[in-house]
């Protein structure tokens, strides 16, 4: 059971690192980004526009931790 | 060779040389202090579970329709990607200390002399897993960045490629000077990649998702100009920020 934690917290580690909050935000930036696809209405700008945002709260957040 | 093309070797070269640079690190200090022996044992063994990992996992991503393996690997990439940007801003604008090969050079090497001897099957065991776990974990970076970009960009031999290109030069100087390539512009290469990692996730990701870029594959190039101008827009605003915050203290002080 250790090694299987071990496992799962290397890759959490690997990919989401130490802010959750990004992967969160990230995902449902790209849902929305779907669901204006869906709706045949222009997505293209949606993730530019909330990367730096997501970026900048994130920035914030490591250096308030500190 | 296309603007995608393009990117996709120039990204493997710099993300993999970062990599192999840290290999280098822990590869040299375990052979210094350990023998050279155990630590490259670690290494070839290190490297036959990445190949075996490339090997299964290159040829089943390509079975994935492009679409789907888009949203998934740009999704991945960009949260990967907004790490090690997030790490970089935090080191440029002083906020994190910068990256010293040297210092972790000089750390693994009395950590390395200080355990105690204990072989195992010919080789001396700390060296050959300190270089094993060293070379393995830095490889999977470079194994999970070759296969991510090139089957979402339609060629892992060209991603590949970047990374070959980038061990074939690392490991040249490696041995040639034998010592930690500390000045090799680490920071500013992690700095790039992230840039790199992020314009590909956020331009793959979108298109998973469905959204058609104006320009097509042109648009890429507008994207790493606006990941590139926030960037140095929030090191630029975190540095006078943290001046502002420095400056009372050094005058109390």
């Amino acid at each position: 059971m250790s090694r299987l934690a071990a496992f799962g917290r290397f890759w959490w580690d690997f990919v989401i690192g130490d802010d959750w909050l990004v992967a969160v935000l990230v995902a449902t930036a790209i849902g929305a980004t779907a669901l204006l696809a869906a709706a045949d209405v222009a997505a293209w700008w949606l993730l530019p526009v909330a990367v730096p945002l997501v970026l900048w709260l994130s920035l914030r957040r490591a250096i308030r931790s500190a | 060779m296309s603007t995608g093309d393009t990117f996709l070797v120039l990204s493997a070269f710099l993300a993999s040389g970062v990599e192999f640079v840290e290999a280098l690190t822990i590869v040299l200090a375990a052979g210094l202090a350990r023998g050279w022996r155990s630590s490259l044992a670690g290494l070839g063994a290190a490297t036959v579970v990445l190949a075996v990992t490339v090997v299964v996992l290159g040829p089943a991503l390509t079975v994935i329709p492009l679409q789907a393996l888009r949203l998934v690997v740009g999704a991945l990439l960009l949260v990967f990607g907004l790490q090690w940007l997030r790490k970089a801003i935090l080191r440029a604008s002083g906020y994190k200390a910068l990256h010293d090969e040297d210092a972790i050079f000089t750390r693994e090497l009395a950590d390395a002399r200080g355990a105690a001897h204990v072989e195992r099957a010919g080789v001396d065991w700390y060296g050959f897993t300190l270089s094993f776990k060293g070379v393995l974990l830095e490889g999977l970076e470079v194994v999970f960045i070759v296969l991510t970009f090139g089957s979402a960009q339609g060629s892992i031999p060209l991603a590949a490629l970047g990374a070959a290109a980038a061990l074939v030069l690392v490991a040249g100087v490696g041995i040639a000077v034998r010592a930690p390539l500390a000045r090799v512009p680490e920071n500013s290469m992690k700095f790039a990649v992230g840039v790199m990692l992020t314009t590909f996730g956020i331009f793959w990701s979108a298109e998973g998702a469905g959204a058609d870029w104006p320009g097509s594959d042109a648009a890429l190039l507008g994207v790493l100009g606006f990941v590139v101008l926030f960037s140095f827009f929030f090191v630029r605003l975190l540095r006078r920020e943290r001046r502002s915050v420095v400056r009372p203290v050094e005058v109390e002080a």
